[in-house]
């Protein structure tokens, strides 16, 4: 009886030993950072299973605002916007440094994600994926695009494509010779600089094809030559360039606009050993390369974009030099009610006839 | 005893209708009514008031997208009411057995597939690459690739299509009741048939076409797919307002006061429609 009731016991420490192991990790992410070759290592190697919620930046924040934080283990917005959600909604949770693998990371680019969504003393945000917004531009029809104002040039008229975001906002804000960035701080320079932008946008307007929304949307409108030219993450570019040759990335004169997207744990996420095992896992050299050679964007991995394949190297120093590289405009983190101030603008865009 | 029985067995029948009621449309409004009723002064910091109806009056945007909105709306309920109204006349008074199905059926059909798929059908057929600009390049019609997308016309024809089956089938349903001797009698009596469409048929058929307009119009209105994919540039919707308050200017506040504002403008305009067209909710809903 004593050995049954002492087997009994071994068997339900056991059980809660495992259950305590094994987690089911939500992960809110972006299409192809999470490739199913890498989830099957990762269940393989930890016994936690993952179930993966793709969206963007405004859709993640939204979705853990209807819940309070809650239904997600793991989440990964852009950089810029961490530290305002944090601070209107409350839907974070602070990193425990003590749970990451540091030496996985580039250090400097820890170091700025961290004083980026760094909230009441506190840091909510590790580096991941990175990448840059510029030009997209089909060479042999639209050579002379090397600017963003440039879309609004008469020789592209009706097939110039882009986002009614605020990047554009920024994008031609920079073009214009004007610092946005700079005005963060200023509501009421900022607002100047947003009626220049509305202005130039509004007068561009006759250029447009259509406002994209989705990947998709611009790639099909650029693949068909329907658009020569759009404003466009880099990987979009690349990807057209592996069919067509004459489409690729161009990065602006006024500079390509750098994002990194972060990990951050969710409020009320319920499996935050799964979610830090799933950070360290996918921080790993090789796999952040498969993360990479799936999503087409680098990592802030040590050592990570060594197992990319050369074709994507090639694209990327096609786009990017050195200069380029410096000349890139990483977005500071976005106060809290300048998207109220942009929305307006975008609105009065979007009506202007 | 009897009546207790059967009394419960009314609240057992009700208690369904009644949680639905409650539970997915009574609550949900409350909530948000409380939230449209909320301004926002500073992060985490709200105040009640009405200022975000105010918002809505007084910046011209908003408005004139509502207005727009419901003006569309009316004119592809009318649009749709003129196409559907012959193919339901059709169907239902000069076709007999396995071609009426037959028809019946066609109409349907293409709600088979979700209005994703119909919509991106659409932009398959009108994009500058599309089907009927190289159709027409080919025939010599027209010398270079025509762009018949992004405009007002693309978003018209999309909702139109869209709806069309919700005012054919109703329409249907009254046509078919009507006894054919009565049109006969119209004819024998020496009326033309504009006299016997016009005292006899749509008479007849009224409840058929105020119940069709009414979900026609409430589709339109409260359509987000298609307008946005359809119309580009000026696609200017309300549901499309709603949504980037919602998701991109994460402005609760002012999203949920246009959600009342549009479920108001709902209300007008089928109260108005009802009242002008002499017939009651009750009637046009009990008989189509």
């Amino acid at each position: 009886m004593k050995i049954s009731f002492v087997s009994t016991m071994a068997v339900i420490a056991a059980l809660t030993a495992q259950g305590a192991q094994a987690e089911t990790l939500r992960l809110l992410t972006w299409g192809g950072y999470a490739p199913d070759d890498v989830i099957a290592l990762f269940e393989a190697e930890t016994g936690h299973t993952v179930e993966v919620t793709t969206s963007n930046n405004e859709e993640m924040i939204a979705k853990l605002r209807a819940t309070n934080g809650g239904g997600f283990d793991l989440a990964q917005p852009s950089q810029d916007r961490i530290s305002s959600a944090q601070e209107e909604f409350g839907i974070y949770k602070p990193i425990d440094m003590s749970k990451v693998n540091a030496d996985l990371f580039i250090p400097s680019m820890l170091g700025a994600t961290a004083a980026n969504t760094t909230y009441d003393g506190q840091v909510y945000g590790l580096p991941h994926v990175w990448g840059t917004s510029g030009l997209v531009v089909n060479t042999a029809m639209a050579g002379d695009v090397t600017d963003y104002i440039d879309l609004c040039d008469a020789s592209v008229a009706g097939k110039v494509s882009y986002r009614l975001k605020r990047p554009t906002l920024i994008g031609f804000a920079f073009s214009m010779g004007l610092d946005p960035f700079a005005a963060y701080g200023d509501t009421a320079a900022y607002q100047g600089i947003l009626d220049q932008v509305e202005a130039k946008l509004t007068e561009c307007k006759p250029n447009v094809k259509t406002y994209w929304d989705g990947g998709d949307e611009i790639q099909n409108l650029l693949r068909s030559g329907e658009v020569v030219a759009a404003m466009a993450w880099d990987t979009g570019g690349w990807q057209l360039n592996a069919d067509n040759p004459d489409i690729t990335f161009v990065a602006p004169e006024a500079g390509a606009l750098g994002w990194i997207d972060t990990f951050v744990l969710p409020a009320r996420g319920r499996a935050d050993d799964a979610a830090y095992d799933w950070i360290n896992f996918v921080m790993r050299p090789e796999i952040a390369a498969m993360i990479t050679n799936s999503a087409g964007n680098f990592t802030a991995s040590v050592g990570g974009d060594e197992g990319v394949s050369a074709d994507l190297k090639a694209r990327y120093q096609g786009s990017f030099d050195q200069a380029a590289i410096d000349n890139i405009k990483w977005y500071p983190p976005v106060p809290a009610g300048l998207e109220a101030m942009e929305g307006a603008t975008l609105d009065r865009v979007n009506a202007a006839n | 005893m009897r009546a207790d029985a059967s009394r419960l067995g009314f609240y057992l029948l009700l208690a369904p209708i009644l949680l639905w009621l409650v539970v997915l449309i009574i609550l949900p409004h409350i909530g948000l009514f409380v939230v449209s009723i909320s301004e926002k002064v500073g992060p985490r910091e709200y105040e009640t008031g009405f200022a975000n109806y105010a918002a809505f009056f007084t910046e011209p945007l908003y408005w004139r997208t509502f207005a727009r909105t419901a003006i569309m709306s009316i004119a592809a309920t009318a649009l749709t009411l003129i196409l559907g109204f012959p193919i339901a006349y059709y169907i239902a008074k000069l076709t007999r057995g396995r071609t009426k199905t037959t028809l019946f059926l066609m109409c349907m059909i293409p709600f088979w597939v979700s209005e994703l798929v119909r919509t991106f059908g659409w932009m398959i057929l009108l994009r500058e690459t599309g089907v009927i600009s190289n159709a027409l390049q080919s025939l010599g019609l027209v010398s270079g690739p025509v762009e018949l997308l992004y405009n007002d016309a693309a978003i018209m024809v999309g909702l139109v299509y869209t709806s069309i089956l919700f005012m054919v089938v109703p329409l249907v349903t009254t046509l078919d009741s009507l006894d054919d001797s009565l049109i006969e009698a119209g004819y024998d009596l020496g009326a033309s048939s504009t006299a016997v469409m016009r005292e006899i048929v749509i008479p007849h058929a009224m409840p058929g076409i105020v119940s069709g307009c009414i979900v026609v119009f409430m589709l339109s209105l409260g359509n987000y797919l298609t307008p946005i994919l359809l119309g580009g540039k000026d696609s200017l919707w309300f549901t499309g307002m709603i949504y980037t308050q919602f998701i991109t200017r994460f402005n609760w506040e002012l999203g949920s006061a246009f959600g009342f504002l549009l479920l108001a403008l709902s209300s007008l305009v089928i109260f108005v429609g009802l009242k002008l067209s002499r017939q009651s909710l009750t009637d046009t809903m009990g008989r189509a």
